[in-house]
């Protein structure tokens, strides 16, 4: 056998035959040149972003949108964005928890599979019905234990009042956006619980352990790591979530902790949502370094989440 | 091995690295972009053994206790004056803690904390569900005073007060959509042909890393870097429903990228070894068998892909505007878009208020229905076509 039979035994082997012609070299140029655009287009956002946005950087404080310089403009809607995603993710990840376990260890199984559709479409619903469900329903349903928490935990920053008489505040808007983020958490939890090692849980089992014991020791620490990277994942989605805020949530320019009034400052992307069509000039320039922000933020946690996963899903 | 005290039976084994996702984990990955190469098509279990020895309550136990504690619940919130809320709250806690007292005494704290957290955790299921209940049911009862045929002949040119429809933004919605598919979807499935058929070294790491990383860009972004690259060469004053669709590929690109990498990881390399076997070229065996076998499920992604952003609204509003009447050129100025004109029909309805707001959630309704539809649709399209490949 001549050498060149086995290079070529051995290409096929890893996946292809080895002497292509110029089909399969213009194929494989497209197949790649299709990959480098997508790296492309996200470099282009950076860029682009960057761009735009510099005229905003470099002007004087006087011309910008509120007097100040572009620190003042940004960081009220930055604390909003952050608050907003915080308490979302606060309230979303023991539900997810509970709802990716209910799924993999607790529901019979004939049960499962449709509930786990159900569960993914919750992720399907556009954020503007999500918006209209806070804003209509939502909202009004919760004046009641807005007005509550006002008068029974008043002494805690948080619900210091006065309650909205609208339900139209920041924590309505986390739940909103914690229903919102939900699925993503579950998906990505349900699918590392079901691979806990079998052994792990029947001996778990067979040393007595009740099914909560059992769940507690050997699934809840395998996949403690892929909680901690779902719940980034869904902090990101809740950072950069639009329509819902920006329809829900009653906006003044105060920094305040108070989840149950209506005097709480706006999100970086609903805040872009809301002023861009009237904006011209300068404000333009200042939103779009306003989501430059936000763009680095989510690139940041999403690139924290998915090295997590990486590791996990490798072991 | 001793005697068998479980019932070995019940352990259904699955292989954890069975390689074919159901069509639960391809819905999942496209609508959430979940992290799933590696699940199951059902979930492997594993059952807890039936208790031998010690006082057991009857199965009938849990549900009893919550129906007795939503008896005497009703009765409490009644003569303080009737709250569904307060009921269904009440009922819920009340039962809980009734469940684990009464099996505490009967069974003992282990079992009563097991009873107790299996509680806990049906009823944060419950509880997640209910947003998705009531939120179907606003729309489809609000939805439905507009749902007729005006509002789906008519646009909103020259329409004060009551009357006008949403044609021009059901046109919109479905022109801007198509084209955002036109680009995503060759770009989309190109690349996922890099990455599983050639694929290595560097820039495979990096390509896979940063399409997962760009699923979590928010929509918001994408519409401002198709604002910002349009604007650059037209103006800022620039609104176009093709930079729409820019903005939407953005965000469709990754989905459908990675729900055709999966599809074609379990097209069997027997079929390719196959094909080189016959001396057929690399790029001819792509095309004529792999691309093939998984095509029901590459269309799948894609119908998921469309369903995914075709509710999007905050990357439209800042590129497409908004307009009145019919435009259908996606290169000739704003367009309207049915997920844009919810949102404006509800936040500036005018006066009187309420023909719009119908009309806002009507149009939510509409937009539900396509989802809907497109999902349903894609379960269709696997089950009939995406079958071989098992």
């Amino acid at each position: 056998m001549s050498s060149t039979n086995v290079d070529d035994l051995q290409s096929v082997v890893r996946g292809g035959p080895a002497r292509g012609g110029a089909g399969d070299r213009v194929f494989r140029g497209l197949a790649t040149g299709a990959g480098v655009v997508i790296l492309a287009t996200l470099a282009g956002v950076a860029l682009f972003l960057i761009v735009r946005a510099w005229p905003a950087i470099t002007a004087s404080a006087e011309d910008l949108p509120g007097g100040e310089n572009l620190l003042a403009y940004i960081w009220p809607l930055t604390f909003g964005t952050i608050i907003a995603a915080t308490i979302a993710i606060v309230i979303a990840v023991p539900l997810s928890v509970a709802v990716a376990l209910f799924i993999s260890h607790i529901a019979p199984r004939r049960i499962a599979q449709p509930m786990s559709y159900l569960i993914d479409l919750l992720a399907a619903i556009p954020s503007v019905i999500y918006g209209l469900w806070g804003i209509a329903v939502l909202g009004p349903a919760s004046v009641g234990l807005l007005r509550w928490l006002e008068d029974n935990l008043g002494w805690l920053p948080f619900f210091e009042g006065p309650a909205s008489a609208t339900g139209r505040t920041m924590l309505v808007v986390a739940a909103v956006l914690a229903v919102m983020i939900l699925p993503i958490i579950t998906a990505v939890t349900r699918s590392v619980f079901e691979q806990t090692p079998r052994r792990l849980q029947e001996g778990a089992l067979a040393l007595g352990a009740t099914r909560w014991e059992m769940i507690r020791l050997t699934v809840l620490p395998f996949g403690k790591s892929a909680i901690i990277s779902a719940s980034m994942l869904g902090l990101g989605r809740a950072l950069g979530e639009t329509m819902a805020v920006a329809i829900v949530l009653s906006v003044s320019g105060a920094i305040t902790f108070d989840l149950i009034g209506s005097g709480n400052p706006s999100t970086i992307a609903a805040n872009i949502a809301l002023d861009f069509p009237e904006s011209s000039g300068l404000a333009v320039n200042a939103l779009i370094a306003s989501g430059l922000v936000l763009f680095a933020v989510t690139l940041v946690v999403n690139m924290a989440a998915r090295t997590v996963i990486n590791r996990q899903m490798r072991i | 091995m001793s005697t068998e005290p479980t019932q070995r039976e019940d352990v259904t084994d699955t292989d954890p690295n069975a390689d074919v996702p159901g069509l639960g984990s391809l819905a999942s990955n496209a609508h959430a972009h979940a992290e799933d190469a590696h699940t199951v098509a059902a979930p492997a279990r594993v059952r807890p053994p039936v208790q031998v020895a010690g006082k057991v309550l009857p199965g009938w136990a849990p549900w009893g206790i919550v129906a007795a504690t939503a008896v005497v619940m009703a009765g409490l919130v009644a003569a303080i004056g009737w709250n569904w809320a307060l009921w269904v709250v009440g009922t819920v806690v009340v039962g809980g803690a009734a469940q684990y007292v009464v099996s505490r005494a009967v069974e003992g704290k282990r079992r009563a904390t097991d009873r107790g957290f299996t509680y806990a955790i049906v009823a944060a299921f419950a509880l997640a569900l209910a947003p998705l209940i009531s939120l179907l049911y606003t729309v489809v009862s609000r939805g439905a005073a507009r749902f007729d045929g005006e509002f789906f002949t008519w646009s909103m040119r020259g329409v004060i007060g009551e009357g006008g429809g949403a044609v021009h933004a059901i046109y919109g919605t479905l022109i801007i959509t198509g084209c955002a598919t036109l680009i995503s979807v060759p770009i989309g499935i190109l690349a996922a042909i890099y990455l599983q058929e050639y694929g290595q070294g560097r820039l495979k790491r990096a390509l896979t890393f940063f399409v997962d990383v760009m699923t979590g860009i928010p929509s918001i972004v994408a519409g401002l870097f198709a604002f910002s690259l349009f604007s650059i060469f037209f103006g800022p004053g620039i609104r176009l429903g093709i930079m729409g669709s820019v903005a939407l590929s953005v965000l469709m690109i990754p989905i459908v990228v990675r729900s055709t990498e999966e599809m074609l990881r379990i097209v069997p390399n027997s079929l390719r070894e196959a094909s080189y076997a016959l001396g057929v070229s690399k790029w001819r065996t792509i095309v004529k068998v792999v691309l093939p076998t998984a095509l029901g499920g590459i269309v799948t992604g894609v119908v998921l892909a469309v369903a995914r952003i075709i509710g999007e609204t905050a990357p439209l509003l800042i590129t497409v505007g908004v307009v009145s009447s019919v435009n259908v050129n996606p290169f000739d100025g704003r367009m309207q878009n049915l997920a844009v004109f919810a949102f404006n029909s509800y936040k500036s309805p005018g006066v009187p208020p309420e023909p719009s707001i119908d009309r806002a959630w009507t149009a939510a309704l509409v937009l539900i229905l396509i989802v809907m539809v497109l999902n349903i649709t894609a379960r269709f399209i696997y089950r009939r076509f995406g079958t071989e490949i098992r």
